[in-house]
């Protein structure tokens, strides 16, 4: 009997989604295994859903950020010929805002979801995942936000306060 | 022509806005009357032209309209600029060859065979849809603009930059954009009671993402595979792009490769470390999504040249995130007076409308200036007026009014009004 009204309502159910589908619709969508699903979804939120498995440190991320990052954003995180990471605490307020990581950037997860993504510029997907725990620790580490040591993972990311976390106001409301 | 359109309808020799349609009727019946010598045929008259072709080009003589400031950040080629040449243009479709570039990793070589659009997350049935399965839709096309949240930054300089109008403003553009409405396929995937944005990512190299919300996406976002009557171009995200009409081009998704539905935005690396609004008191705004009311003249502008003192057609753009353009006027002495331009036909929703003054020059040194308001009723605003309460260097959602000198030797440069 169980199965049977399970059943039921599972038909029930898909009756009712069927009629929000408007008649001209082809309905020609595939379904997606669970598995595809975990390959083609990068995205992480703020409170570190997505976040993968896997653990790194500053320390350990340093030598992942000499081999790859080094070139664009120069040692530690500054002087380098593209975006500057570090530094700026600050500066937003005066003539000359430096929005860096450190000074800008609202959400730590930000960080591993781009660096994740997007980076190394030249090689993205490159990098493991502890490689880039260690890199978002050593990113982290430059800015003064986190200790040299602290292990960071998928519990710890989404803690990491931002120093600039609180100077951000939504300018659309949903409805 | 009635003695009342040619007189003034502000200072410094603006004409009544109906002044070249009347001219027109004028003009082609003097024409009429011009009969070619037959004995004098210029060479291309003298035996048939080229034939047909399968792809046509633009005339050899027009090599010279191309995008300009191609720049790519140090140490990459794909993540960068180029620019519409909008003093080069007239009407209000930008071709698609001219359409501005503001690519984040490069133009990806995408196969259309193999590429996928998933959506899921917060649905109740997660799909994958194909080009040919997409194409299959119903469709609709609508003719809108697409302008980059940094445009017309350079208007922010201390002392005006020596550049054209192109270069400071030429990160907009129009196209037809056609394409599938999203809340269809989000119909067929259902969306539980907790989704409210979107996360749209594309299948470039740095796969840009940005969250959206879902109420937008349900009430004018498509999935857009056609652009001015083709398949999209690579540059523009073939095979296919999310378009947000109105909205800051940044969150129309080039490539458009994955949709999650979220129940809460992703403060993804764009909407947070970038196209974020930092004030002059250290708060900065998230989520500053539709574009300002905004004109430019197009012509004359910085770096064309005037011809002899006379009648001459001020010409602009005018668009607004906000819906349609109600009204653009034009001054032709600093803003002490204001006369409405005329629009072409159309006028469209979140689309460029093309504006024209007449105005009779007298070789005197001139500052023109446009002025546009929509029809929710916002006024295109100063430029000292945008500057106000905007930390230095943020240079999204410029949208004050541009400011042209006519100087007496003819040449024309960008100036503060």
């Amino acid at each position: 009997m169980f199965t049977r009204s399970v059943l039921a309502t599972a038909a029930l159910w898909m009756l009712v989604a069927q009629a929000t589908v408007a008649d001209d619709n082809p309905q020609l969508g595939e379904s997606i295994s669970s598995t595809d699903l975990i390959l083609v979804d990068y995205t992480i939120m703020p409170d570190g859903e997505g976040l993968p498995d896997g653990s790194g440190t500053a320390a350990e991320g340093s030598s992942v950020y000499q081999q790859n990052c080094l070139g664009c954003h120069g040692a530690g995180g500054k002087d380098g010929v593209n975006d500057v990471l570090v530094g700026g605490l600050g500066t937003l307020t005066t003539d000359r805002p430096r929005k860096t990581v450190g000074s800008y950037w609202p959400y730590a997860t930000t960080l591993f979801d781009y660096v994740r993504r997007a980076m190394p510029y030249q090689a993205p997907g490159t990098l493991t995942n502890d490689e880039t725990y260690a890199v978002t620790a050593y990113i982290l580490f430059l800015n003064e936000i986190i200790d040299e040591k602290a292990r960071i993972d998928a519990d710890i990311l989404p803690d990491v306060k931002m120093p600039n976390r609180d100077n951000f106001i939504w300018d659309y409301t949903p409805d | 022509m009635a003695e009342s359109d040619n007189s003034p309808a502000a200072g410094n020799g603006l004409l009544d806005r109906r002044f070249f349609l009347k001219a027109s009727v004028a003009g082609s019946a003097t024409l009429m009357s011009a009969h070619a010598s037959s004995s004098d045929r210029p060479d291309w008259m003298r035996g048939p032209g080229a034939p047909m072709s399968e792809i046509g080009a633009p005339s050899k003589h027009e090599a010279h309209v191309r995008r300009n400031s191609v720049w790519s950040k140090p140490g990459t080629t794909g993540v960068g600029i180029s620019l519409t040449p909008l003093e080069l243009l007239d009407g209000i479709i930008t071709p698609s060859r001219l359409h501005f570039e503001r690519h984040h990793s490069g133009i990806p070589a995408i196969d259309p065979d193999e590429h996928r659009l998933f959506i899921y997350g917060l649905v109740e049935r997660p799909l994958s849809f194909s080009l040919d399965a997409l194409s299959r839709y119903q469709t609709i096309s609508r003719i809108q603009f697409l302008e980059c949240s940094g445009n017309s930054g350079a208007s922010l300089a201390p002392d005006p930059v020596r550049k054209s109008c192109s270069q400071i403003h030429g990160l907009v553009s129009a196209s037809e954009w056609g394409g599938v409405p999203l809340s269809i396929l989000l119909q067929e995937t259902g969306i539980k009671p907790q989704g409210k944005w979107i996360v749209a990512a594309g299948a470039d190299a740095a796969m840009m993402s940005r969250s959206v919300p879902l109420d937008k996406v349900m009430d004018d976002a498509i999935v857009a595979l056609y652009q001015n009557g083709e398949r999209l171009r690579p540059s523009n995200g073939y095979p296919m792009r999310l378009f947000l009409p109105g909205w800051e081009g940044n969150m129309s998704i080039k490539w458009l490769r994955t949709i999650k539905i979220v129940d809460k935005p992703a403060m993804t690396r764009d909407e947070t470390s970038k196209y974020s609004d930092l004030q002059s008191d250290g708060i900065a705004r998230l989520f500053t999504f539709p574009m300002g009311v905004k004109s430019i003249i197009t012509s004359p502008s910085h770096g064309l040249r005037m011809g002899a003192p006379g009648v001459y057609q001020i010409s602009g753009i005018a668009w607004t995130g906000a819906g349609k353009i109600k009204r653009v006027e034009v001054s032709a002495d600093r803003g002490k007076s204001w006369a409405d331009a005329a629009f072409d036909e159309h006028v469209m929703s979140k689309c460029l409308t093309r504006f024209r003054s007449a105005w009779r020059w007298d070789g005197s040194s001139s500052v023109i200036l446009s002025r546009a308001t929509d029809e929710a009723g916002n006024v295109q605003p100063t430029r000292d007026a945008v500057l106000e309460g905007r930390a230095k260097g943020n240079f999204y959602h410029c949208n004050g009014i541009q400011a042209w000198h006519v100087g007496s030797n003819r040449v024309v440069s960008n100036v503060y009004a």
